[in-house]
């Protein structure tokens, strides 16, 4: 692997400055978030070490230049590919967080579907059993494969699972904050 | 559809309605109907007493089965590089043409479907197709036009130009196996002179190692069937000559059959086998007819059958299965499965098919040059044969010479030959690279060319590619990574999702879309595939691409793009389908290429 680790030795100024992290949940089911709110009491000493820049945990919208960014579901649609590639731009290093980011998880399960027919078969009218299907300009539109976010964007490190634990997060964020190669053990990637 | 259940009647009652035949079987009945439709599926499934999914993997698995109608001619190109650098391609584009069919695709009236396959074992005299399991190598534009007439005629193949079917030997350098007269039944009488214990010793002097690729003692593989505890053992001749460039088996069943079958015997009288069985590759079926006659003579002359050579309790036949294209049929457990009418996948090893092998009885499985390698033992004895070649590596092997040399064809040399000697002997000039061992052997340059072939330096099952310095040998890495892909059983994650990822890393590369993170993925999916794939297939199917990362550093940069990343698709071609259904043509509707 040579993805890139964050300089955090301890000669340099780099030690004291909070990292900025950045996270955003494309297509998926927010249940990679939920594990980083299930490291439970250690956010209090997450927070000291980071700052939480554009995330559903802050609502901030858009991303600034961040350290890291950790991108859970897969490419489903337009709006998808805008904040990933506005996380790719701003982030020094990005994660692709959990199964769906990693291999397309279940949102690609619609992948052998013509993506034309399905909308029309789940946009009907009522009465007449027409297609009528949304084309408000605000909808994103879907693209016609759902894709790993490595399709899309060039990415440093992947964190399997479905979704990885608390525990694994962890431990993958402790390492990286500490400009150590990140490293799980066997225990943490076993689901059986 | 009466016509048809009495044929498929017929069919299993000649393989006794015995579920183990089902390959041969589904050949069999898809010969008459053409393809495996499901009502044959589901009158098989019943006769057999099968569940009709066990029908439905096998005909799946297999390359020449097919479960849905394909052309009354099915023409098939052999895809192997050479092939392609012989003009393949441009050929079947242009039969794609006149006979107006997609690839992969069957015409409007039903008349010719065209499709590539893996390499027919042709490389000596390609390009090669296929046309209903006949052989047609030597292909012009020509010949082309001449076969696209012939189809459009309806013509039988039986009336087309015999010559179309000739297929040569190519014999270039003869050694002790080629260059030596044969008589049919002295080196099994040899044999029953020094008895089976006196065989395996002598075998053991010999030091011969299979000629498969793996190099394993012949003598210890024979002495561990023989001691395993059964009532029945096997000898089973692995005739699926798969790897890429590989074709010195062809020679051997078509000229030297007599003496696979006199190994065969051997092996059966030195551990106590009664029968012996011949795995033939699908693509050789033309081979099938002429093996069958070899065989009856055998039977005639009274070195096959009861009490063989009027040894009273010594006996012993040989009967030939065929495959139906599959390249992992090649890996000996998978080989068994397939004997045994399974898809061909690699089994759980120990126990191995000394032990347990066909029919869960102990089995030898040897290299149809192994077998004529034990005749040639018992002709001139284990002490004289070990004389030749080196050390460890004793004896002579049969080289497929094919690509950019003057002469190619079938070289015997003894073990221990210098790469060069090989490239001066077959004209071979302005030489960039070889390819040794097939597609996941290895891909030596130049400076390498002083190594030797032995199972101490440059370990072969025999095929040899040349590449001279016009070839981009990032194709060649690209042509065998998809083969891979295609060929890959599917049982286990390394090599399953290894291949299909490398094989779309590399077309992405090609397309000019690559950059240093696509060289990256490919070195590390190489080593997942190298380090946890269930077989020898998926652990050497990242070597080309690894040598020739290595070796041929510039053929893949001067691909890369200057960016940082790209996505092998575009981006908003992909919302197209979307925007035709919602009928939106706004701002919103479109994504830029590049962020």
């Amino acid at each position: 692997m040579q993805a890139p680790t964050l300089d955090r030795s301890p000669d340099t100024a780099e030690t004291t400055r909070k990292l900025r992290v950045a996270t955003a949940s494309l297509s998926g089911c927010f249940g990679c978030h939920m594990s980083l709110l299930d490291i439970d009491a250690r956010i209090t000493e997450l927070v000291k070490l980071v700052e939480f820049d554009r995330s559903p945990i802050t609502d901030i919208k858009t991303c600034g230049p961040c350290d890291i960014g950790l991108v859970e579901g897969a490419v489903a649609n337009s709006e998808n590919v805008h904040v990933l590639r506005e996380l790719r731009a701003n982030c020094q290093i990005l994660i692709a967080l959990g199964a769906c980011a990693v291999n397309g998880g279940l949102p690609a399960q619609r992948n052998h579907l013509d993506v034309g027919e399905m909308l029309e078969d789940v946009y009907r009218d009522i009465d007449e059993g027409l297609p009528c299907v949304p084309d408000d300009p605000e909808l994103p539109l879907l693209l016609d494969r759902v894709r790993p976010v490595n399709e899309v964007v060039r990415v440093d490190y992947f964190i399997p699972g479905c979704p990885p634990s608390g525990d694994t997060l962890w431990k993958y964020l402790t390492d990286l904050i500490g400009g150590r190669m990140p490293r799980l053990d066997y225990d943490l990637f076993r689901y059986d | 559809m009466q016509g048809l259940d009495d044929t498929l009647g017929q069919i299993l009652t000649a393989h006794r309605k015995d579920p183990r035949r089902l390959v041969q079987i589904l050949r069999a009945a898809q010969s008459e109907a053409g393809w495996i439709s499901p009502e044959i599926a589901a009158f098989l499934a019943d006769e057999l007493c099968m569940p009709i999914s066990r029908i439905h993997a096998v005909v799946q698995f297999y390359a020449f089965l097919y479960d849905r109608p394909v052309g009354r001619y099915r023409v098939l190109f052999s895809d192997n590089i050479i092939d392609r650098m012989l003009g393949s391609v441009a050929l079947r584009q242009h039969m794609q043409r006149r006979m107006k069919v997609g690839r992969g695709a069957v015409s409007a009236d039903g008349l010719v479907s065209i499709d590539t396959t893996s390499c027919t074992g042709m490389g000596d005299q390609g390009p090669a197709l296929m046309i209903n399991n006949r052989q047609i190598v030597r292909l012009t534009t020509r010949r082309i036009d001449e076969i696209c007439d012939l189809m459009r005629d309806g013509a039988p193949l039986e009336d087309w130009p015999s010559h179309y079917f000739t297929i040569s030997d190519r014999i270039r350098r003869a050694e002790s196996l080629l260059g030596t007269s044969y008589v049919p039944g002295k080196a099994l009488a040899q044999a029953i002179e020094l008895g089976p214990q006196g065989v395996l010793d002598d075998l053991r002097r010999s030091n011969l190692r299979g000629r498969g690729g793996a190099g394993f003692t012949t003598a210890m593989k024979w002495e561990l069937c023989a001691e395993a505890e059964a009532e029945t053992r096997y000898i089973i001749c692995n005739a699926d000559e798969g790897e890429p460039g590989t074709f010195k088996d062809r020679v051997l069943l078509n000229s030297f059959a007599e003496r696979i079958f006199e190994g065969m015997a051997i092996g059966g009288y030195a551990i106590g086998a009664r029968h012996g069985v011949i795995y033939l590759r699908g693509e050789y079926d033309y081979l099938r007819a002429p093996l069958e006659m070899k065989l009856a003579a055998m039977r005639q002359r009274g070195l096959l059958g009861t009490n063989v050579l009027g040894v009273p309790g010594f006996d012993f036949d040989i009967e030939i299965q065929m495959g139906a294209g599959a390249y992992i049929c090649g890996e000996e457990t998978a080989l068994i499965e397939s004997l045994e009418g399974k898809p061909g996948r690699p089994r759980i090893r120990p126990p191995f098919p000394v032990t347990r092998g066909y029919n869960d009885m102990p089995s030898v499985v040897n290299n149809v040059e192994t077998l004529c390698k034990v005749v040639e033992v018992m002709r001139i004895g284990g002490r004289a044969y070990a004389l030749l070649g080196t050390k460890q590596s004793t004896g002579s092997k049969l080289i497929s010479v094919s690509g950019d040399v003057a002469r190619p064809g079938v070289y015997e040399y003894p073990f221990g030959v210098r790469i060069q000697t090989v490239l001066d002997d077959c004209g071979a000039t302005d030489v960039a690279a070889v390819q040794i061992s097939g597609a996941g052997g290895m891909t030596l340059a130049p400076h390498e060319f002083g190594r030797r072939i032995a199972f101490e330096d440059v370990p072969t099952s025999g095929a040899f590619m040349v590449f001279n310095r016009s070839r981009d040998m990032f194709e060649v890495a690209r042509n065998f990574m998809h083969f891979f892909a295609h060929e890959s059983c599917g049982f286990c994650t390394p090599c399953r999702v290894g291949c299909a990822l490398s094989a779309s890393i590399m077309d992405k590369i090609a397309a000019g879309l690559g950059a240093q993170y696509e060289l990256n993925e490919l070195t590390r999916l190489g080593a997942v595939m190298r380090t946890s794939s269930h077989c020898g297939l998926g652990q050497t199917a990242g070597n080309a691409v690894a040598d020739t990362l290595q070796k041929f550093r510039p053929d893949y940069e001067r691909r890369l793009m200057a960016g940082d990343f790209a996505p092998a698709f575009d981006l908003d071609a992909a919302l197209e389908r979307a925007r035709q259904v919602t009928s939106r043509e706004d701002a919103q509707a479109h994504l830029e290429g590049v962020a």
